[in-house]
């Protein structure tokens, strides 16, 4: 075992440089200024109309890119920006990364935009043909480059690889709300391979338009309590109701300690351990044991080579629905034994929301800035504790602590559960 | 490590499941591609477009009512044919087996509900209400709550861990035959390193969609005058693009993992090269240059190629294979089922596969691109250019690794 290598010989992976948007702003200090001042960023949507719909609140990044770009644009636009801010502190030039490239990223799908002009076009040419036949006549008679991204589930990493100058293939991916999660996690095992000195894994979304609201609407899952935005995402709470949209993105330099050393780099933590495991019980509902997650979070220990009681704070999943602060705690509970042993937990989704595919990533972020800064980002709105959940959920302030490494959740639809440990750079 | 051949940690295809126009699982298909069955397609369904069409499957062979109706028909092909490659593995119901079974899905998103869509686009043709308030109405009030998770990129995955209790991992990759590439080639590697033991891997494709279609017709990418070997639509009207319905999966495994369970062997999955950059005709010869070298492909008997028909990138992969693998001869699949997006690398690689199983080449379907072969295979490469981008090379060898 070299200084290096970890306790199963293999290569240790430093993280070099890091980089975030969310709904409280662009870049680390204003977000961090912002998460540890208890500052909420969810507020009323105003990219869309709010009729007809159940929830009118969201977590919407609106500085970066104009509404009538649509999501395919502003989900690169996050992108690039944490990746630009994370390469940057690490060093290396931001057109010339020479790395791969791992990015979570939505699903892309043609917007309602680009089907009305299609619609509108096509109603030009034959009036009497309707619906996907018009569609389609529109697409065939001229082309419509700009709506491309839209169609191309690879043209947001093909171009933040122009962009950043990685090399190879990128891998875009895709396992809900626990997408930034298993970016990293697929970085940390190219570069543990030795397939790549260095890495780049991103998580973005830009996705909240109506029709993702009103799919999240119906099945239930989102926070309906409208009238003060603000107060709507309220983790571990009896009055929980649902998670808030948001968008965001993080964006995280991976490279071997080895190669990171050698370049003279600075090292700003360590990816210590990732464990997934997947869940077969329903498409939206974890399974009532919680094995799967609790099987993630001990495979994330595992990789790590750390023991429950060497975790010094929990950047929870916490997405505020009644289901998921449940399972997450009984799970963690199983794990850390009663009030988690008094490990502390808190949730960033109580003042960003649920970035959805960017979470993994953007709290992956905060949890190298806890370490970093020595201070808990609070759970704020947790005024009214749900008393079946027994925790520390750092109660609405701040607070500060010696955090030597955190462990990060993410569980998604579809039986998706994928952890993190994140320690302290090597003394 | 990863440069080491360590013989225990070779990996190796032990499960086959297919599903394309030319049949349903992998010994269907098999028969047609190597007595050269003519190739199915329909040019009337989506006029002027031509489809390879699903073949008639019964789904409940492979998954329960209850759970056919939570999926769209993507889902259900790739859950169909994850369940068809559990099986030929010997692993179906084996829950010691399937319980850390890593799994890589290659999926793009499901299909729409052209009714409510059509709804929504009437609407709007008459021009009294404001767009965004039609789309909000109409989509609360007539959106199956459902669809959305039958829509879902990972959802493919995700039903295939709740019907065939795959739950070692789960992991979707998106982003075309790039995803079907990376897939296989993440799922190789992490085995060839320790890192996984036995993984699923694989993608499907619903052609029959008219959002799918459209998707492509955007940037005009699909051929619209009736079906040519994909060696000859550079003339072709529109794009060189006729798609089809189906879908593989895979069985990959550590070769002492496979050996330990007495697993019948297919074929050793010798290595897997991927690459993208600058889509010019320079740059792209460099790069299938480099992903060739690495995985032998001149060493081959013949290259299997999951060319999708594109124009302008099937022209730079012709022009490479005359000019640096001239000696090797070519089959290019996807005449005979159709570009089947997410699919085309594993589908390749699972023809590779059988190839050296049955100690057979792939029957021509271009005499004018496609030269005989008299021998039988001993290697095996495979060569995928992404419509726009994303190429992939693999090599394989017999079930022994051609070692006697």
């Amino acid at each position: 075992m070299s200084k290096f290598t970890d306790k199963n010989g293999r290569p240790i992976i430093a993280i070099t440089g890091v980089g975030v948007v969310s709904s409280l702003g662009r870049g680390k200090k204003d977000n961090w200024d912002k998460l540890t001042s208890g500052v909420s960023g969810i507020h009323k949507i105003t990219r869309f109309p709010q009729d007809h719909l159940r929830t009118t609140i969201a977590g919407t990044v609106d500085f970066m890119t104009a509404p009538e770009e649509g999501s395919a644009a502003l989900t690169y636009t996050l992108a690039e920006a944490a990746a630009i801010e994370a390469i940057d502190e690490a060093g290396i030039s931001t057109s010339d990364f020479g790395g791969q490239l791992f990015l979570a990223a939505p699903p892309v799908e043609l917007e309602w935009q680009h089907r009305f002009q299609l619609n509108a076009e096509g109603a030009e040419l034959t009036p009497s043909v309707q619906s996907y036949d018009r569609l389609l006549l529109a697409a065939k008679s001229s082309k419509h480059p700009s709506f491309s991204a839209s169609v191309k589930f690879a043209a947001t990493a093909r171009r933040l690889q122009d962009r950043i100058g990685s090399r190879g293939l990128p891998v875009t991916l895709s396992t809900a709300c626990a997408s930034g999660a298993t970016a990293i996690q697929t970085g940390v095992e190219a570069l543990r391979r030795g397939e790549t000195d260095r890495a780049i894994a991103i998580g973005t979304d830009g996705s909240v338009t109506a029709e993702a609201l009103i799919r999240f609407s119906l099945l239930s899952a989102l926070s309906t309590q409208n009238d003060e935005p603000e107060k709507a995402s309220k983790p571990f709470s009896k009055d929980r109701d649902g998670f808030i949209m948001a968008e965001g993105a993080g964006a995280l330099v991976l490279e071997t300690l080895e190669a990171a050393t050698a370049r003279g780099a600075k090292i700003l933590g360590i990816m210590e351990g990732c464990g997934e495991c997947a869940d077969d019980f329903h498409r939206t509902r974890s399974k009532p044991d919680g094995s799967p997650a609790i099987a993630a979070v001990l495979a994330a220990l595992d990789d790590a080579g750390v023991t429950p009681d060497e975790i010094d704070y929990i950047n929870a999943h916490g997405t505020s629905t009644p289901e998921n602060d449940k399972m997450e705690c009984m799970s963690l509970t199983s794990i850390f034994g009663h009030r988690l042993g008094g490990t502390p937990i808190s949730s960033n989704k109580s003042m960003i929301g649920h970035t959805l595919t960017a979470a993994g990533a953007i709290e992956a972020v905060f949890s190298l800035l806890t370490i970093r800064n020595g201070v808990l980002p609070p759970t704020i709105n947790y005024l009214n504790p749900d008393p079946a959940l027994e925790v520390d959920a750092v109660p609405n302030e701040k607070r500060d602590a010696d955090v030597k490494r955190v462990l990060s959740n993410s569980f998604g639809f579809g039986g998706q559960n994928a952890c993190l440990v994140i320690g302290r750079e090597p003394a | 490590m990863n440069e080491q051949n360590m013989d225990g940690r070779d990996v190796v295809i032990t499960g086959i499941g297919m599903v394309s126009a030319l049949g349903v699982g992998a010994q269907q298909n098999w028969d047609n591609f190597s007595s050269g069955a003519a190739p199915v397609f329909d040019s009337e369904k989506f006029s002027p477009y031509t489809v390879h069409p699903l073949p008639e499957i019964d789904w409940a062979e492979q998954i329960s009512r209850r759970d056919q109706r939570q999926m769209e028909a993507w889902q259900r092909i790739g859950t169909y044919t994850a369940g068809l490659a559990l099986d030929d593995a010997g692993l179906k119901d084996s829950l010691e087996f399937t319980s850390t079974m890593d799994m890589i899905v290659a999926a793009a998103g499901g299909e729409r509900d052209v009714d409510v869509d059509t709804m929504i686009l009437a609407e709007a043709s008459k021009g009294e209400t404001d767009t965004s308030i039609i789309v909000n109405e109409k989509l609360t009030t007539e959106l199956r709550p459902t669809l959305f998770l039958a829509q879902l990129s990972n959802l493919l995955a995700g039903n295939i861990s709740i019907v065939h209790k795959v739950t070692g991992s789960s992991r979707t990759f998106m982003g075309e035959e790039g995803a079907g590439i990376s897939a296989v080639r993440t799922a190789a590697a992490r085995i060839r390193s320790g890192q996984s033991t036995h993984a699923l891997v694989g993608a499907s494709f619903n052609a029959e969609h008219p959002d799918m279609l459209l998707g492509y017709e955007i940037e005009h990418h699909l051929k619209r005058d009736g079906w040519t070997s994909v060696w000859q639509r550079e003339d072709s009207d529109g794009g060189g693009l006729i798609t089809g319905s189906g879908g593989t999966f895979l069985v990959l495994e550590s070769r002492s993992h496979a050996e330990a369970r007495g697993a019948r062997i297919y074929a050793t999955l010798e290595s897997v090269e991927a690459d993208q950059g600058k889509s010019d005709q320079t740059a792209t010869a460099e790069r299938l240059s480099g992903i060739s070298s690495a995985t032998k492909l001149a060493n081959a008997s013949y290259i299997i190629s999951a060319a999708s028909g594109a124009k302008q990138r099937t022209e730079i992969e012709k022009e490479f294979l005359n000019s640096s693998l001239k000696a090797v001869p070519v089959r290019g699949v996807a005449s005979a089922v159709g570009h089947m997006r997410e699919v085309q690398f594993p589908f390749a690689i699972a023809l590779a596969a059988l190839s050296l199983h049955h100690e057979k080449p792939i029957e021509q379907m271009d005499s004018r691109f496609e030269v005989a072969i008299s021998q039988k295979p001993e290697r095996v490469g495979v060569l995928s250019l992404g419509y726009e981008d994303a190429e992939g090379a693999a090599f394989l060898t017999p079930a022994n690794g051609g070692k006697a």
